[in-house]
């Protein structure tokens, strides 16, 4: 017989299958978002979720792609949200940050606790050419999470995860 | 009035202020000077519509007449709408709309710092959640104060225009009612009439640094929002709101 951790884990593998919709390179786990997940009856798992912002529209198939991918293994997922602690970008794990400069958006430069970051004031690499010599273009970027900069040495434009 | 009386009021008031302005901010997509304001805007938009369903949803729970946050939203008139006047009000130029919305910001967020304290589990999550986000609205109408107030002599001009009508909406955002009363003695929210002077010192610092003029309104000053009594602007919004829920209530996405 399964121990109930053994099928945590399991679900865990599970939720490893999903991305984020708008950064297909990171899977909900690395994003953060996943507070916890643990069987309530036969056949029924509740999962917590934290949502990243509070009006990010992938928030919605996120949840929707959970309860598919339960699905397929027969169990019926009971989808709760939480947003007490508030998801910070400090969570986001070290393959997930890999996975983004990898993919061409910078991660977030620095801890949340460094007072800095919130204010922009980031020293932030290039993911194409590792420069830190970089210029921010816009605070606010193509989804509610990145921000716009310019690297000074390649020219290139990227996206940049800001510091949440 | 009990608790949970003026713990909805309180909800509403600052679910309507996040709904309509995100709305308004809406209305700048795709019309922008630039592409990178366009999509900030449209970004700040995202995060108030983010908090008011946040807020709504609550405001429908601590009710208990099962209200969900879209009837809330779609299916109250005029008369039951709680937010402030200045974020109903008309986009205008690009000077008007950065000048409504770092009044906002600037009130925002030491509303939220102060909601940080909160005895009440929920308006310290909601304050934990946003204020991070507000940071990020107020850097950028700060940043745009200061460009465009101490930019070209139009540039100087279109601001002080926005300032010189706009300042007239201010006054009532610390507009306290029994409410307040009612949740400051519970510890639950701080006390607007603290946040004003905070508002004033930060706000007025800006004005000055943009080269710009606090407006002398002689003492005038617009109210009414806290009974309900609205500019002629807000009708305009929730008719576009909600035509489609109004006119097809059970459609679903």
């Amino acid at each position: 017989m399964k121990t109930v951790q053994d099928s945590e884990l399991e679900y865990f593998d599970l939720l490893e299958t999903i991305s984020d919709p708008e950064i297909p390179v990171l899977t909900i786990v690395d994003l953060g978002i996943v507070r916890s997940c643990e069987t309530i009856s036969e056949g029924k798992v509740k999962v917590v979720i934290t949502p990243t912002y509070t009006g990010c529209p992938a928030m919605d198939t996120i949840a929707d792609d959970i309860k598919k991918a339960f699905a397929k293994e027969g169990l019926e997922v009971v989808l709760e949200t939480q947003i007490h602690p508030a998801w910070t970008t400090d969570w986001i794990t070290e393959k997930g940050k890999a996975n983004l400069e990898a993919y061409g958006i910078a991660p977030p430069a620095h801890k949340t606790s460094d007072k800095g970051a919130l204010m922009g004031r980031d020293e932030v690499r290039c993911p194409q050419c590792k420069s830190t010599n970089t210029e921010v273009i816009s605070q606010f970027g193509s989804t509610a999470c990145k921000a716009l900069y310019r690297c000074k040495d390649c020219l290139e434009p990227f996206d940049y995860f800001k510091c949440l | 009035m009990t608790k949970e009386e003026a713990l909805y009021e309180f909800l509403i008031r600052l679910g309507d202020n996040a709904l309509i302005l995100g709305q308004r901010l809406g209305e700048w997509c795709g019309k922008a000077h630039q592409l990178e304001s366009d999509i900030a805007l449209t970004n700040v938009a995202l995060d108030q519509i983010g908090q008011a369903r946040l807020l709504l949803t609550e405001a429908g729970r601590i009710e208990g007449k099962g209200r969900t946050e879209d009837d809330l939203a779609y299916m109250r008139g005029e008369m039951d709408f709680r937010n402030n006047l200045l974020v109903e009000q008309d986009n205008g130029d690009f000077a008007h709309t950065i000048v409504r919305q770092y009044i906002f910001d600037v009130f925002q967020y030491h509303l939220l710092k102060g909601l940080q304290k909160s005895s009440n589990d929920f308006l310290k999550a909601y304050a934990d959640k946003s204020i991070k986000e507000v940071t990020y609205h107020r850097s950028l109408s700060h940043d745009w104060m200061l460009r465009l107030g101490d930019g070209t002599e139009l540039s100087h001009q279109k601001m002080q225009d926005a300032l010189d009508d706009l300042w007239e909406y201010t006054g009532e955002l610390f507009e306290m009612t029994e409410a307040d009363d009612v949740l400051i003695a519970e510890g639950m929210i701080p006390k607007l009439s603290d946040i004003k002077k905070i508002w004033e010192e930060e706000v007025e610092a800006t004005i000055q640094e943009a080269t710009l003029k606090v407006p002398d309104t002689l003492g005038f000053m617009a109210y009414g929002s806290r009974k309900g009594i609205h500019s002629e602007y807000l009708g305009y919004i929730l008719a576009e709101m909600q035509v489609l829920p109004r006119s097809m209530p059970d459609a679903k996405w």
